[in-house]
């Protein structure tokens, strides 16, 4: 697990590799799975209400995370680490711990996942031919850290409602993918 | 060094069907091997439930940190194109989505290994001929076919030879 530079935001955001708004939509968790953000900007496909779609989602990602732990070819399992490492599926992981994943994609999207130190997942929906966003998901991160962690009437663990953190995240979004 | 760490066919009901060892650290045992099958067919699922567009077929590519996993869904068995239907009943709307279910194949291999999806194309081919036009098998059914076996490991040799060669 990478732990993160500075707070402060890098003088340029990381170079877009093409130009076009190609976000779908994005969300934001606590290490609880509530849902403190959620952004749409181009999702004509709902198959469920706000709420159920956000349960959905974070569960999706616990159980691949538990999976992706469980599979991971590069480390041995011996007895006295089993529970430790790899973990039995479905059992909670602490964020860094054991394997995880930072994209998945299908033929119609591509989904782009951050856990940072403190469990705060970051969650990016975009096109299927986007590349790599791991570094645009730190800069994310970094906009909540100036934009809302930084806020004094931002109370943690609260749905986030910071308008320059909105106006920000969106300005960017456009300019990646 | 193998090209691929491991191969999973798993059933359109989500059923371990085939799996294949070829060299992961810590090989999993029987179980673990059939609940990581059967989580996969949900999370494939659910993956499809998510899309922001129309005509999701499910996870294609996961990158994990230590590995990626390759999937390919077979277009028979199961429901072909996902979609979501409506009923009402006294009243009320419900909505149901479908997700499409077919056989899945999926490797686990080193991240950034290039030519998966036409190696997962000849294990599909192999399993046509070797596996459905066996009449001894039955569909859904754990595959025990030894010609299966022996060509396949024939292709996964012949693609680590190609991997090394390049």
């Amino acid at each position: 697990m990478q732990f993160f530079g500075g707070s402060d935001i890098s003088p340029s955001p990381p170079a877009p590799t093409a130009s076009g708004n190609n976000a779908h939509m994005m969300y934001v968790f606590n290490r609880n799975g509530v849902c403190l953000l959620y952004r749409e900007w181009n999702r004509p496909l709902h198959t469920l209400n706000a709420q159920q779609d956000h349960k959905l989602m974070f569960g999706l990602l616990f159980s691949l995370k538990s999976l992706t732990a469980k599979m991971d070819p590069t480390s041995f399992e011996n007895h006295e680490m089993c529970s430790l490492d790899k973990g039995n599926l479905g059992v909670p992981q602490l964020p860094g711990q054991g394997c995880s994943f930072h994209s998945f994609r299908t033929n119609t999207y591509k989904l782009s996942f951050m856990e940072t130190p403190s469990g705060l997942k970051i969650i990016l929906i975009t096109h299927p031919k986007t590349g790599d966003l791991r570094e645009s998901l730190k800069y994310i991160y970094n906009l909540y850290v100036e934009y809302v962690v930084k806020n004094p009437i931002y109370t943690p663990g609260a749905p986030i409602r910071c308008e320059l953190f909105n106006t920000s995240l969106d300005q960017y979004v456009r300019s990646i993918s | 060094m193998a090209a691929i760490y491991s191969l999973y066919i798993i059933n359109k009901s989500g059923g371990l069907i085939f799996y294949k060892d070829y060299g992961s650290a810590g090989r999993m045992d029987t179980n673990d091997s059939l609940r990581v099958a059967s989580l996969w067919h949900s999370m494939h699922a659910i993956s499809q439930q998510l899309s922001p567009t129309v005509g999701c077929l499910g996870i294609e590519l996961l990158e994990a940190d230590t590995f990626d996993l390759h999937c390919f869904q077979s277009l028979t068995g199961g429901y072909l194109n996902p979609f979501i239907y409506l009923f009402i009943y006294k009243h009320t709307r419900y909505w149901f989505f479908l997700p499409s279910t077919g056989t899945k194949l999926f490797v686990v291999c080193e991240p950034g290994t290039q030519h998966m999806e036409g190696l997962l194309k000849v294990i599909y081919e192999l399993y046509t001929d070797y596996v459905l036009k066996n009449p001894f098998y039955e569909m859904e059914m754990p595959i025990r076919c030894e010609l299966f076996d022996i060509n396949l490991s024939q292709a996964i040799q012949k693609d680590r030879v190609a991997l090394l060669g390049r």
